[in-house]
């Protein structure tokens, strides 16, 4: 498989998100807006490349009996970080997500590229792969948050676009599910098409 | 009467899969039998009172005691973990017919946010021992109620004539977000 088939398989092909449903409690939980999306797709993008690349390193090392537990351990080491370093410097944005960084710990997406493709593949493609993963859940989560922002409030990325609110049930709870059916069945549509 | 709020507030306003989103995973997956969730319901109930206990104490005696609560998640999901493969093992000695029942379903239990969501909420609420346990068991009610309500939505889905893209999983969607709809409506009664 070329490198840019690798990256590439994350966006729509075998999207985490709209084909494969890992990781669907953050994906639910933050999209309120989309900037919340963009930031929990880029947290978890930063600790499924660093946890890829670890895995792929020490792939040879680890015992084949303790590798899920091992493996754990280093998400979660990349998770700690992510978690103090957002606390330092994005705190409103820490805020937002709230409860939802420390369980990136077990978004199924990492552990899941841990064990399927990282475990067994080079450390240069195991890069790729988390990088396309991880940035195709960026956009997921993206376009998520910013069709419920805009059905919700009446912006996107903050900018608002009418006077008063919108139809408030998207920004919450339910809104999540109902949003996400419909998204799926669009993007179903497309990669049927290309297909 | 505060731990009555807390069981209704768990179980029905800021129910765990509807309000919360934590656990959906197994929500969507498994919930196709109303039998299988019934099952899965009890191996979460199981592992996350045990959970909340341990980690209960574990951050009260050694993270806060020794000042390193920033290694709160890594210590939690490692807890978890062996945990979950302790409740296998023992429950295989102990009880092989509550294995039979939960046995699929207890490995899965590792990677449920519930688990490890409803812990760290036991911490960050500031809950005693008492309050968390009852924290811990009336959010695993409502993580069953919710479940098997949706399965049983779920088994008469599969017979109704809906347009071939919506089949499967984004129907299952939209039909928790009715249902989320509802669970809405018991909001303000604390």
């Amino acid at each position: 498989m070329s490198q840019w088939k690798n990256f590439s398989k994350g966006f729509f092909k075998e999207n985490a998100v709209f084909v494969l449903f890992l990781g669907l409690c953050p994906t639910l939980g933050v999209t309120t807006s989309a900037m919340n999306g963009l930031g929990m797709g880029l947290a978890t993008t930063f600790v499924l490349v660093m946890s890829n690349l670890v895995v792929s390193i020490v792939k040879s090392q680890i015992p084949d009996k303790v590798r899920i537990p091992s493996f754990i351990v280093i998400i979660a080491s990349f998770v700690t970080m992510v978690e103090l370093v957002m606390q330092a410097y994005v705190p409103a944005l820490f805020d937002q997500l709230g409860l939802f960084i420390p369980l990136i710990v077990v978004n199924c997406i990492v552990l899941g590229r841990a064990e399927a493709f990282a475990s067994k593949n080079t450390v240069f493609s195991s890069i790729i792969d988390g990088l396309g993963m991880g940035l195709g859940f960026a956009m997921a989560l993206t376009i998520l948050g910013g069709v419920r922002e805009i059905l919700g409030s009446g912006s996107i990325f903050g900018f608002k676009f009418i006077h008063g609110d919108g139809m408030l049930v998207f920004v919450l709870a339910p809104g999540a599910f109902i949003v996400l059916g419909y998204l799926i069945v669009l993007i179903n549509k497309i990669n049927k098409k290309t297909a | 009467m505060e731990y009555i709020i807390i069981i209704i507030s768990a179980i029905f306003v800021n129910n765990i899969l509807l309000a919360q989103f934590l656990g959906v995973c197994p929500f969507i997956g498994v919930s196709s039998k109303v039998e299988t969730s019934i099952g899965m319901a009890g191996a979460v109930t199981f592992v996350m009172v045990i959970a909340t206990i341990v980690t209960y104490l574990l951050q009260k005696y050694v993270l806060d005691a020794f000042g390193i609560a920033f290694m709160q998640t890594i210590t939690f999901i490692l807890v978890i973990a062996s945990l979950v493969q302790l409740v296998e093992i023992i429950l295989k000695k102990v009880s092989p017919a509550l294995y039979q029942a939960l046995g699929i379903f207890l490995p899965l239990i590792t990677t449920n946010c519930a688990v490890l969501g409803v812990a760290i909420l036991a911490v960050q609420k500031d809950y005693n021992l008492l309050g968390s346990v009852v924290f811990a068991i009336s959010n695993a009610i409502g993580f069953g109620l919710a479940l098997v309500i949706f399965a049983g939505l779920r088994e008469h889905l599969d017979m109704v004539n809906i347009p071939k893209g919506m089949k499967g999983v984004p129907i299952a969607f939209i039909v928790a977000g009715l249902l989320a709809l509802a669970f809405m409506g018991f909001a303000g009664i604390v």
